[in-house]
């Protein structure tokens, strides 16, 4: 008996340790964005050891241009700026202004994705930039150039495609002002698409 | 709980998000030392990511576990640096020799 009150006691001090997350959805997402985070921190900490030990890697903002991708970067700001207000509407419960502003964060999201289809098309056709060779310098930066941003475009559209699933389920009504945690945790992933671009844009871009 | 947090936090937030993308713009454009273009935008760009981590994903208002998980792959990354430096050397060397033998070649 006592040592079943001592278990019982125990789970009752874990479960109200300040250690116990309010959400553990909200937990799950941060455990994978951790993660997620290390994937793009070795990419880019592996680009600047190539570009690093290369002699002759080209001046990125002469090949890629920096006026475009500054225009993107604003993008997912404003798109992340959307989705915060799309969660404030429904954690007050107004749901016109939550489908208008989830909807505008795809479209952002969208227009982010169509702009980058624009600009691989550019520097694939136009301007010689391969995946393995190109006519600037260091044959590895195309490579790192597709990776990281092809790795993040896919984040982009796995965002994107989250963000219809978490509208669509949305509009049946789904959530209210007392139930509105699974967009909160869609948005954290979306602002972390935006943070992990913010990083990808001063890397690969501007320095 | 990380809830109802005033809109305009929010936009005062998006608009020290603009000024620091303007700001590594103007960074960026002239020439100079390659170190200390890094350094500063480096540093413009964690200022960013803070900003979106604190207020945007509530960071800021949330417990300190989900603060501690946020900022174990920061300290991992610093590491990783680290772990690279090696590497680092050695690919320098391998690299630069062959391109000064291949413009000996051509003299």
């Amino acid at each position: 008996m006592s040592e079943a009150a001592a278990m019982h006691a125990g789970h009752a001090e874990s479960y109200e340790s300040p250690l116990t997350p309010e959400s553990w959805g909200k937990l799950g997402m941060w455990v994978f964005l951790v993660g997620d985070a290390m994937s793009f921190g070795t990419l880019l900490a592996g680009y600047g050891g190539i570009r690093y030990g290369s002699a002759d890697w080209p001046k990125p903002y002469e090949v890629l241009g920096i006026w475009l991708t500054a225009g993107m970067t604003l993008l997912l700001i404003v798109s992340s700026v959307w989705m915060v207000k799309g969660l404030a509407a429904i954690q007050r419960g107004d749901q016109a202004a939550f489908r208008k502003f989830i909807g505008l964060t795809i479209l952002g999201g969208v227009v982010f994705l169509a702009c980058q289809a624009y600009e691989w098309n550019k520097l694939i056709f136009h301007e010689g930039l391969g995946f393995t060779s190109n006519p600037y310098g260091a044959s590895l930066f195309g490579t790192t150039f597709f990776i990281i941003t092809g790795f993040h475009g896919m984040h982009v559209t796995g965002g994107v495609i989250y963000l219809l699933c978490i509208l669509l389920r949305g509009m049946t009504g789904a959530y209210s002002a007392n139930n509105y945690n699974p967009v909160e945790i869609a948005g954290l992933y979306w602002h972390f698409v935006d943070l992990v671009w913010i990083m990808v844009f001063t890397f690969v871009y501007l320095i | 709980m990380a809830e109802h947090h005033s809109e305009d936090l929010y936009m005062k937030i998006f608009y020290y998000l603009l000024a620091l993308t303007i700001l590594e713009i103007i960074v960026a454009l002239p020439t100079y030392s390659t170190l200390v273009k890094a350094i500063l935008l480096i540093g413009m760009a964690l200022g960013k990511a803070g900003l979106v981590a604190m207020y945007f994903m509530h960071l800021r208002f949330e417990r300190l576990t989900l603060g501690m998980i946020a900022f174990t792959p920061l300290v991992i990354c610093v590491f990783l640096v680290f772990m690279l430096t090696p590497d680092l050397g050695a690919v320098a060397h391998k690299t630069t020799v062959p391109a000064k033998a291949a413009t000996g070649a051509k003299h």
